[in-house]
């Protein structure tokens, strides 16, 4: 086959375009330039665009011995993924940026240009499990559950999973740092990335202030109604946090107060106590399916709401254009805008069952 | 392999390799007194005057550096202050608006550090600066203008500017005025008494010779003050070991593309019609950029609408064609061209375009190799669009979208 490997400087998407090479595909390497301004040196924990990383990427593609492209995708990125995610978050909502960028620019833009250029697939360094079982795709959780990366994976339709692959599914995080380090490439002791990419200095609010300006309103116990305090913005809060309310008196029984919901048209933050956050039922709406089949009826699956943690046992039925998902225990930090992934257990890694971005919670 | 990118850097004439094979065994520093010393002085000296009859230049005005950037670098910076420090209001800088990055960011940066203020020279559809846009823009206060920089040709579209003619506009105010001239020794005919420049940038590996060495000739009377200090070797204006063996190759190499430019060019000006031909045959809605003007008989630069130049350049790569966008890369990423920009085209265009470039080792089976993939190439290359480019147009909604580093 004719691969495409997106190669972002790190060391997963490096051995996962050795190993593409390795299975015998005429494969190209080609670095995602996704900032219009990039820095010229690495910074903190950021894994990609910068000179530097563009540079490590080419590095690793020289020693492979592939042809080797930087393809500028930074306005495409600034609409699909930087602009809709402040406006999830004026909306009130909490976005991943990272599934938009999966779903909108590595697995659509890229994709799409990679198919049209030729290639049949594009592999990346994601922990995942992919395997086409009779033209039906298959998504699982990775073998090393720690680095799992299914869950931003989730949101690829069958169509985008059949031209995809995953070379570090089967693989730990461990083993890949060795692999690389045998086969000569410089970015073996990398470090992992973990801010959003677009975000350099990891301060969200920020980030938000710069874009969105302040917008002030108000702090409000959920349970009395009482003002407890004034901010620049809901889009400084996600449902589920605890510090930096700015409240300065403590509640009355003395717990800690949480952000339980954001009313963006009024400015409202509503706060109360652990007890109110827990979520015990998820409605969520524009379901995806990969391996092409919805569930039928009430269906035991786990379910996962961001990226690390956020699992439970449920039942969901899909009902329309709908998933109502019932927990069998209350989750804590379930915001609209988050995606959930459902997933059926399975000992060769849990199945990826579909996955629906969150409209309401209860 | 089909290599059409002579622009970016074209292979070692046989007389450079043999110049600089025959120099590099030998020992010597040419700021030695002794004897050694002297046959290295002897050597570059001789480099020095081949130079300059070659380009008509006079031997002391041959200053010998690591290249274009570096030239260009002294001669804006060099200039510039040693005209503000004779006259302090001599803080404006006038420069044509399609130069090469090593003098548009050079200028950028006296205009964030050191105070100047810069002029912008339009160009005309073609890519030229026109004299009367020259004589507008410094009339406008000549007082205040420190130098003038306007290349030779273009690098990307292979526009040649009416360089005598605008030399004469600055004459006529006792203004300096350089020309980055990379592109053009070789091609066209230098002559850089005649030409009424006061400083001139060529470089070796654009014209047969070694990486890493160039030169700036800078007339008698032109004021410069040094970039790099030290044993201020180059009329001291510029310091540095010289390096004999790049020189002396690079001396050859001036030499063999000024005797042979005649020949070369009308052999290769008929290979280019002939791949713009091609071209136009096989993709009939290509657009050749700077047609119009006077223009080098080596570059085609071409338009194909709804491709992206990135795309057009990775399938020809594949079938062993090698060309360029033409347009400066940071990291490799193919930035819209500031060129085509400045010619009037869109966003779109300065990214969908490549530059096909010709030099003496190229033939009509290079033509011939691309004629027979550039349909086929185009037409999957327009599958995949603009895709890196938004879908929508800005929001306006949007506050400072710039600000942030996105």
């Amino acid at each position: 086959m004719r691969v495409l490997a997106a190669m972002s400087g790190g060391v997963d998407s490096a051995v996962a375009a050795a190993r593409a090479v390795d299975a015998g595909h005429e494969v190209v390497g080609v670095h995602l330039a996704l900032s219009a301004k990039p820095g010229t040196l690495r910074t903190g924990s950021r894994g990609c665009c910068t000179i530097e990383d563009s540079h490590d990427a080419r590095r690793a593609a020289d020693i492979m011995g592939i042809p080797f492209y930087i393809w500028d995708f930074a306005e495409r990125f600034t609409e699909e993924v930087v602009e809709t995610f402040v406006g999830e978050y004026a909306a009130g909502r909490t976005p991943n940026p990272c599934v938009t960028c999966n779903e909108k620019i590595k697995f659509e833009a890229l994709l799409d240009k990679a198919m049209a250029l030729g290639f049949d697939a594009v592999a990346t360094g994601h922990y995942a499990r992919l395997s086409i079982v009779d033209g039906v795709p298959e998504l699982r959780r990775s073998a090393d559950e720690g680095k799992d990366q299914s869950y931003v994976l989730a949101s690829l339709t069958p169509e985008q999973l059949r031209h995809s692959m995953f070379p570090l599914g089967d693989s730990w995080k461990t083993e890949v740092r060795a692999e690389a380090e045998e086969r000569g490439l410089s970015v073996a002791n990398k470090p992992d990335s973990h801010d959003i990419c677009f975000i350099p200095d990891g301060d969200t609010k920020k980030f938000l202030e710069s874009r969105l300006g302040q917008h002030p309103g108000e702090l409000v116990d959920a349970e009395t109604g009482a003002v407890l305090g004034q901010h620049t913005g809901v889009h400084g809060f996600t449902v589920g946090q605890r510090k930096g309310l700015g409240i300065e008196a403590p509640a009355a029984d003395g717990k800690p107060r949480y952000v339980l919901s954001l009313e963006p048209v009024s400015g409202t933050v509503k706060v109360g106590s652990a007890d109110h956050l827990g979520v015990r039922e998820i409605v969520a709406n524009r379901p995806i399916w990969p391996s092409e089949v919805a569930p039928e009826g009430p269906t035991e699956c786990a379910v996962q709401v961001r990226a690390h943690g956020g699992i439970a046992d449920a039942v969901a039925e899909v009902i329309g254009d709908e998933v109502r998902v019932q927990l069998r225990e209350p989750l804590r930090g379930v915001a609209p805008g988050q995606v959930v992934v459902l997933y059926r257990p399975d000992t060769e890694g849990d199945l990826v069952l579909g996955s629906a971005k969150i409209a309401a919670t209860a | 392999m089909t290599y059409l990118d002579h622009a970016a850097t074209t292979p070692m004439s046989p007389q450079a390799i043999a110049a600089m094979t025959e120099a590099m065994s030998t020992v010597g520093n040419a700021s030695s007194l002794h004897s050694s010393g002297r046959r290295a002085r002897r050597v570059a000296e001789e480099a020095r005057e081949t130079v300059a009859s070659a380009l008509g230049a006079r031997p002391s005005e041959v200053i010998f550096t690591s290249g274009g950037t570096e030239s260009d670098n002294l001669a804006v910076k060099g200039i510039y202050w040693a005209r503000r420090q004779a006259d302090p209001a001599r803080r404006r800088v006038l420069a044509g608006a399609v130069e090469h990055h090593a003098v548009l960011d050079t200028v950028e940066w006296l205009v964030a550090h050191e105070g100047a203020e810069v002029t912008w020279l339009e160009v005309d559809h073609d890519g030229a600066v026109r004299p009367e846009v020259l004589r507008a823009a410094v009339e406008a206060d000549p007082g205040s203008v420190a130098l003038v920089t306007v290349m030779w040709a273009n690098n990307e579209v292979g526009t040649v500017n009416p360089v005598r003619e605008l030399a004469a506009v600055c004459a006529e105010h006792g203004i300096p005025m350089h020309s980055d001239a990379v592109q053009a020794v070789g091609s066209v005919p230098v002559d850089f008494a005649a030409s009424g420049v006061g400083a001139l940038t060529l470089t070796g590996h654009k014209i047969g010779g070694p990486y890493g060495v160039g030169a700036l000739l800078l007339g008698r009377d032109t004021p410069c003050m040094p970039l790099l200090h030290g044993g201020g070797q180059e009329r001291d204006v510029r310091s540095g070991t010289l390096d004999v063996p790049a020189i002396h190759a690079f001396a050859a190499a001036v030499r063999t593309s000024v005797d042979e430019r005649e020949e070369k060019a009308r052999e290769l000006s008929a290979l280019r019609d002939d791949l713009v031909a091609a071209v136009r045959r096989e993709v009939p809605d290509a657009l050749l950029n700077g047609a119009g003007g006077d223009r080098l008989p080596t570059i085609a630069h071409f338009t194909f609408p709804g491709c992206a130049g990135d795309s057009l350049l990775m399938l020809l790569d594949a079938k062993g064609i090698e060309c360029s966008t033409g347009s400066a890369c940071t990291a490799g990423v193919a930035q819209p061209s500031h060129v085509l920009l400045a010619m009037g085209a869109d966003a779109a265009s300065a990214r969908g375009s490549l530059r096909f470039s010709l030099g003496h080792t190229s033939t009509a089976a290079d033509v011939a190799a691309l004629a027979g993939e550039i349909g086929t190439v185009v037409a999957r290359a327009r599958q995949a669009g603009l895709s890196g480019m938004r879908k929508q147009g800005p929001k306006l909604t949007e506050p400072d979208r710039d600000r942030a580093e996105v």
